[in-house]
């Protein structure tokens, strides 16, 4: 599996460790050529004005755009959330917005550094239960769900983890804590999407 | 625990990780911290005086007026850095209680105190501190800091005793990773630092926190060189708003940082800046910043 990470700015290199432990082969994305054959991809957290900035500069933002329109598989981390989300509250005017996820998200929703916390989270997904630890960064705020985006993890009612076909997001760092499972969850959604386009091609051919 | 905890030190890390390959800008005023972040900066260091007029005018740098802090992050909502004197724990105290996002503990400023850092483990905001060698920084990091960053020599625009720096930190990084178990020992005792850090170092081959460039940075290929050595972000204190034109060239080490290993989008980006700071060779100056802290 070539999982690619955008690494214009942010916490790449802690998802590139994460990864890379898992056994996927890693691209660090910083130009349009990168994005080629790759099977998913995931958009760290960082600063998203800096990152919406050289989305546009480095021409990545187009073709992402429209494979994230196609069902890609997409992981996005704190500001990579912000940049899936259709709809941001507190954001520049010139931000680039992927799209992806039907939710709306304010920019450091918690507040600055000094509210910056972790916390358990509990997580329900495909009948499996269990509670990890998050940790939150000057962390978006999930306002508002709408459309068919699941619910997967909630922190105090909050929720901090949510999956729109094969667009997961979450609003903590999954890759700053020992935990694995969300990133597993990831992959999990990447190699079912590559059954899906070998049998697709099968049945073409 | 409880739940949530804030100013834990995965918190504090976390926003270290978050800064890396991006840039933070000295800002001296709100409209250079406007152009600063317009310009793609993941942070700026709001401060009184830059390096270079520190350096110029003489006399005691301090922690910047409050006022001054908190009208750079009434204008940006990027992360806000500043300073506080070496040992000066009050005047941490005071940043911390103004909601700044990251103290620098700076040899930039005059040292408040000749033996000791800030325990910096009371603190909820994180630290960054310099280092010129890998003792200084595993000694900082037991202390608490949340980020390492090379002194280099601020306020000369003179990219030589940061690329000295982040050598010599990455060399014996190198070096401890082929270290055998007893060796490790001796390594402690000549870095006179804790040798659980080094043990931990050993085993990983990275510094437990991101190592940031800071000290001379100027230009764009300056800004590449320095993460090609194999720092993970930069700091650029006076060489951009004591250059010519401070938004062009903000924005070009912005991309430079970025498309550090990419000589063509660099040859794009480094042209018709203008004049760079004029900067100053380490013969010419008579106070080294670097060799305050201990």
């Amino acid at each position: 599996m070539n999982i690619g990470i955008l690494a214009l700015q942010g916490a790449f290199g802690a998802h590139q460790r994460v990864l890379t432990d898992l056994g996927a082969s890693v691209t660090l994305v910083r130009g349009v050529e990168d994005l080629n054959g790759l099977d998913g991809i995931v958009l760290p957290g960082g600063e998203s004005t800096t990152m919406s900035m050289l989305l546009d500069s480095s021409g990545i933002a187009a073709p992402l755009r429209e494979q994230v329109r196609n069902g890609f598989p997409v992981f996005g981390t704190c500001a990579g959330l912000i940049l899936l989300a259709e709809k941001i509250v507190d954001g520049r005017a010139d931000q680039q917005q992927l799209g992806g996820l039907a939710i709306t998200s304010r920019r450091n929703g918690y507040g600055r550094q000094i509210d910056s916390f972790e916390a358990s989270i509990s997580i329900c997904e495909a009948q499996n239960t269990f509670s990890m630890n998050g940790v939150f960064i000057r962390a978006p705020r999930i306002e508002k769900v709408t459309g068919d985006v699941e619910v997967l993890g909630t922190v105090n009612g909050d929720v901090v983890l949510v999956r729109q076909g094969n667009i997961l997001g979450a609003t903590f760092h999954p890759e700053l804590s020992d935990d694995r499972r969300v990133h597993e969850m990831f992959l999990k959604t990447v190699s079912r999407r590559n059954n899906d386009v070998e049998q697709a091609q099968e049945v073409r051919s | 625990m409880s739940n949530p905890q804030t100013g834990s030190f995965p918190v504090k890390r976390g926003l270290a990780e978050m800064l890396s390959g991006g840039v933070i800008m000295d800002v001296v005023t709100p409209e250079q911290a406007k152009i600063a972040e317009d310009a793609g900066a993941c942070a700026v260091m709001a401060l009184e005086r830059v390096p270079a007029d520190i350096r110029r005018d003489g006399g005691i740098a301090r922690m910047s007026d409050p006022d001054m802090i908190e009208g750079i992050k009434a204008t940006v909502t990027i992360p806000v850095m500043a300073k506080a004197r070496i040992g000066h724990f009050v005047e941490a105290q005071i940043i911390q209680s103004l909601g700044v996002d990251f103290i620098d503990e700076s040899e930039v400023l005059t040292p408040a105190d000749e033996a000791h850092h800030i325990d910096k483990y009371k603190f909820d905001v994180p630290f960054v501190c310099g280092a010129t060698n890998l003792g200084e920084a595993l000694r900082r990091i037991s202390e608490g800091a949340a980020m390492i960053r090379s002194k280099g020599e601020a306020g000369t625009g003179n990219i030589v005793e940061a690329v000295r720096h982040l050598r010599s930190i990455l060399g014996d990084i190198r070096r401890i990773g082929q270290a055998d178990s007893a060796e490790l020992f001796d390594w402690a005792k000549q870095l006179q630092a804790p040798l659980p850090l080094v043990q931990e170092l050993a085993e990983t081959g990275r510094l437990p926190v991101p190592l940031f460039c800071a000290g001379g940075i100027a230009t764009p290929a300056d800004a590449a060189l320095a993460m090609q050595l194999g720092a993970e972000a930069v700091f650029v204190g006076s060489g951009i708003f004591k250059s010519d034109e401070p938004e062009r060239r903000a924005r070009a080490i912005v991309e430079a940082t970025t498309h550090f290993q990419d000589a063509d989008v660099l040859a794009k980006v480094s042209r018709g800046l203008g004049a760079p700071m004029t900067g100053i060779g380490m013969d010419e100056i008579n106070q080294r910043y670097a060799e305050r802290g201990w």
